[in-house]
């Protein structure tokens, strides 16, 4: 799967050493920014309200 | 990932190893998604107690400095007598000038700012947003952070100024609400004033008890008298159990010009 990957990036290996840290980036801001923060509001709902808002 | 194999006898320790083809396997790609899963699991960790508590506090704190300054900024009034020393006993503590009855700002519409507060025993120079509702839109904010319970009295008014913060991620605006001590001082700062609170007491509850956000706490029926402050979070730490709810009485008012109380003038003037 990731030597697939790794053979379909174009360039010599320090191009495609940089397109792999750029898409490894990319995932994080992904994860970082809408997947976890849906993931955290299914298995933990923290609140901290009462009357169960 | 891709050796570069030039002599036959790589290439074929290689097929070996990954079967006849050379090519990717079922197994092999199955492993490479277990591994994958493994380090996403960790990475969720991560956020968890480091992007989601300690990036959003410091985001929360940077955006409550920043409408702080812009009300120290905007305020026109004229400046107020501040309190001042006895020239005979340099070493007293400054006469308190009394500035009368608290000022009650207008009800902010939802998710907007309209406090700051601060809370010396959260951390020398813990500042945060107070904003309008206890949604998911103020609570889980980056920029805001702890949530007014709608229909609660606002700063300096009779009754209850009741509010909500997570106790951990998301900024965990109240993390340290369980280490209160009696006296303790909680400001809150409005575009009118500081008003600076004392702790008083805590108590533990289940999420369904309203009646702590009561003018009266736990007293429905009850003509409120004093001008009372509640925190509430959850308890105990990452759980959602139980709720911890912490009340302070007021104890005075100052207007923005009359300059912020002793405690908080270096925090104020960190921010700038």
């Amino acid at each position: 799967m990731y030597a697939a990957l790794w053979r379909v990036l174009p360039g010599p290996i320090w191009v495609r050493i940089i397109l792999v840290l750029i898409l490894m980036v990319a995932v994080l801001a992904v994860l970082a920014t809408w997947v976890y923060p849906w993931i955290d509001g299914i298995i933990n709902g923290q609140e901290a309200t009462v009357g169960g808002a | 990932m891709c050796p570069q194999a030039d002599d036959p006898t790589e290439i074929d320790a290689l097929r070996s190893r990954r079967g006849k083809s050379g090519k990717v396997t079922v197994v092999g790609v199955l492993g490479e998604l277990l591994i994958t899963v493994g380090a996403l699991v960790l990475l969720f960790l991560g956020w968890q107690l480091w992007w989601n508590d300690m990036i959003m506090a410091n985001s929360q704190s940077s955006a409550a400095s920043e409408i702080s300054q812009d009300w120290i900024a905007q305020d026109t009034s004229t400046p107020q007598p501040v309190p001042t020393v006895d020239p005979a006993e340099p070493s007293a503590t400054p006469v308190p000038v009394d500035y009368g009855v608290p000022v009650v700002g207008a009800v902010a519409s939802n998710a907007e700012a309209f406090a700051v507060l601060y809370v010396p025993r959260f951390g020398a120079d813990y500042h945060r947003s107070i904003a309008e509702g206890t949604g998911h839109d103020v609570l889980n904010s980056n920029r805001l952070g702890i949530g007014h319970y709608a229909g609660t009295q606002m700063p300096g008014e009779v009754g209850n100024f009741a509010v909500a913060a997570h106790r951990s991620a998301y900024g965990g605006a109240m993390h340290l609400i369980n280490e209160l001590q009696l006296g303790d001082a909680i400001y809150v700062q409005t575009a009118d004033g500081y008003y600076t609170y004392r702790y008083r007491d805590t108590e533990y509850v289940i999420p369904s008890q309203v009646r702590v956000l009561a003018s009266v706490p736990n007293n429905p029926d009850g003509t409120a008298v004093d001008r009372i402050i509640t925190l509430t979070s959850c308890n105990p730490l990452l759980s959602t159990a139980e709720r911890i709810i912490a009340y302070g009485v007021l104890e005075s008012w100052q207007p923005l010009s009359a300059g912020a109380p002793a405690e908080l003038a270096p925090i104020i003037a960190a921010q700038g």
